[in-house]
């Protein structure tokens, strides 16, 4: 198993560690409800050094990121950072990621089970003057999101945070150490994720200077547990569960990010060709009113049949009720619209409702 | 970890105290840290039969859900309803306030086949 430059930090603090991935990585430490609410009311320090980072660089990488993904990637300039997705021809879900314009090369940020994958497609389509390089076991990543985000990461840089708008970046110095700062996350909180170089004196720099600096700010470690019910209250994505090679980015809610305009791409004709015969099912959101969790794999039900299956459910901390995301059917997709969910053999209601499920604003 | 020496204890990670023939149950300390932040307890109604090793009811944590299993058969007598509104009682006193029920038991003699406090803690160290 491989170990993050955290990992012996996350066990010091008594996390309980996990296999994910491949890496040893902390699913929680003083509870997935705790932290949480540590995130959405205050600031966590999130350990996702695990996920994967390759160098895109050439006259023609813009090209050939534009053919291989499918947000349009001429949108970006330098200090831009786009969320994304790759297909294959039939236009089932490779990875999702996000896509960074560093002027003279491009970085993606890619999930960590599937950057071997990622990168054995990726290099199979190259063509023309284009560099790819995995450089995933060369970056440290932390994600420090919630309210106090801000204001517990000013107080160690001179990189003008507050200037930085969404889903945008700058490099600079943080705790003294040179890195990518970008105001990005899976949190639908105010927050950062920060890419410096894998190197165990340089992470405990960096952890130990912003956890001094939040201390006043009541910060917090968090683990994997609470990333995932954090980003299902959003009702972000998780590949693996809700996207997958059998999932198309339209069914699956990412119609926003797949440009069927900016011209030809790995996966647009299926997918011209699935819209225009009308979607057969598409990816909602739900709550239950009873005392019960839907679980990946469970079946929705309308009207005695089958009629779709949850991919991602947790149970709310912020809402205090459970929630889920799954597959149904047309017709039955309108929000407001009643279902059930198959619970160890009983019909439990479901109502469909909008996503995000937490309202930020 | 805390492990009381007046229980006995099921390879399922529950516990058993006896007074007399009733019995009140819940799930060990091991059991609620494995667990994680438990969110629903399903509990059977009062009056209803369970067996030994047999499904009586379902924890919810946020992560997953369990079974549990009856450490020995009878008849449910009472159930503790402070945990379905307050489940977080299972992770803060899982020997205390955290019980889920209190059953009538039927064969006494199943009492000793349950694990006596050093043959639960070794399994736990395992």
């Amino acid at each position: 198993m491989k170990k993050t430059p955290f990992t012996e930090i996350h066990r010091s603090l008594g996390a309980k560690l996990v296999e994910f991935a491949g890496f040893e990585m902390p699913v929680q430490y003083s509870g997935i409800i705790d932290e949480h609410l540590a995130v959405r009311n205050r600031v966590g320090v999130f350990d996702v050094t695990h996920m994967g980072e390759f160098i895109v660089r050439g006259k023609d990488a813009a090209a050939f990121l534009q053919k291989m993904t499918v947000n349009d990637v001429s949108k970006l300039y330098e200090g831009r950072v786009q969320y994304s997705a790759m297909c294959y021809d039939n236009a089932g879900i490779v990875d999702d990621l996000l896509i960074y314009h560093c002027g003279d090369h491009y970085m993606l940020v890619v999930n960590a089970s599937n950057a071997k994958k990622d990168f054995d497609w990726l290099t199979s389509h190259l063509e023309g003057d284009v560099t790819l390089t995995d450089r995933s076991d060369e970056f440290s990543l932390l994600a420090v999101q919630g309210p106090q985000s801000l204001a517990t990461l000013k107080k160690i840089t001179d990189v003008d945070l507050s200037a930085m708008e969404y889903y945008h970046f700058k490099t600079g110095r943080l705790a003294g150490e040179e890195m990518i700062i970008s105001r990005t996350g899976y949190t639908g909180e105010l927050g950062f994720e920060l890419y410096f170089r894998w190197d165990d004196v340089a992470a405990k720099k960096v952890w130990d200077a912003i956890f001094a600096a939040g201390k006043e700010l009541g910060i917090t470690p968090i683990g994997l547990g609470a990333r995932d019910t954090l980003r299902l209250e959003m009702g972000y994505c998780l590949y693996g569960n809700d996207i997958d090679q059998t999932t198309h980015p339209l069914e699956a809610g990412l119609a926003w990010i797949t440009k069927m305009n900016k011209g030809d791409f790995v996966g647009k004709s299926v997918m011209a060709k699935a819209k225009a015969e009308g979607l057969r099912r598409s990816l909602v959101g739900f709550t239950l009113s009873e005392k019960a969790v839907a679980r990946h794999g469970y079946p929705l039900m309308a009207n005695g049949s089958e009629v779709g299956h949850v991919t991602s459910g947790t149970f709310s901390p912020s809402l205090e009720r459970a929630i889920g995301l799954g597959y149904v059917s047309t017709g039955n997709d309108r929000e407001g619209n009643t279902i059930t969910v198959g619970i160890r053999g009983k019909e439990v209601p479901a109502t469909i409702v909008k996503i995000p499920f937490l309202n930020k604003s | 970890m805390n492990f009381p020496d007046n229980l006995k204890y099921t390879n399922d990670h529950e516990w058993i105290r006896v007074e007399g023939d009733m019995g009140w149950v819940g799930v060990t300390d091991y059991a609620q840290g494995e667990l994680g932040d438990v969110v629903f307890v399903e509990l059977p109604a009062p009056g209803t039969k369970v067996q030994k090793g047999k499904s009586f009811g379902t924890i919810e944590a946020v992560k997953a859900v369990s079974d549990m299993f009856a450490p020995v058969s009878g008849e449910v007598v009472e159930i503790n309803k402070d945990i379905q509104s307050s489940p977080e009682k299972v992770n803060k006193d899982p020997y205390g306030a955290g019980w889920f029920l209190k059953m009538r038991v039927a064969n006494p003699a199943e009492l000793g086949e349950l694990l006596d406090v050093n043959a639960y803690k070794k399994l736990v160290a395992k």
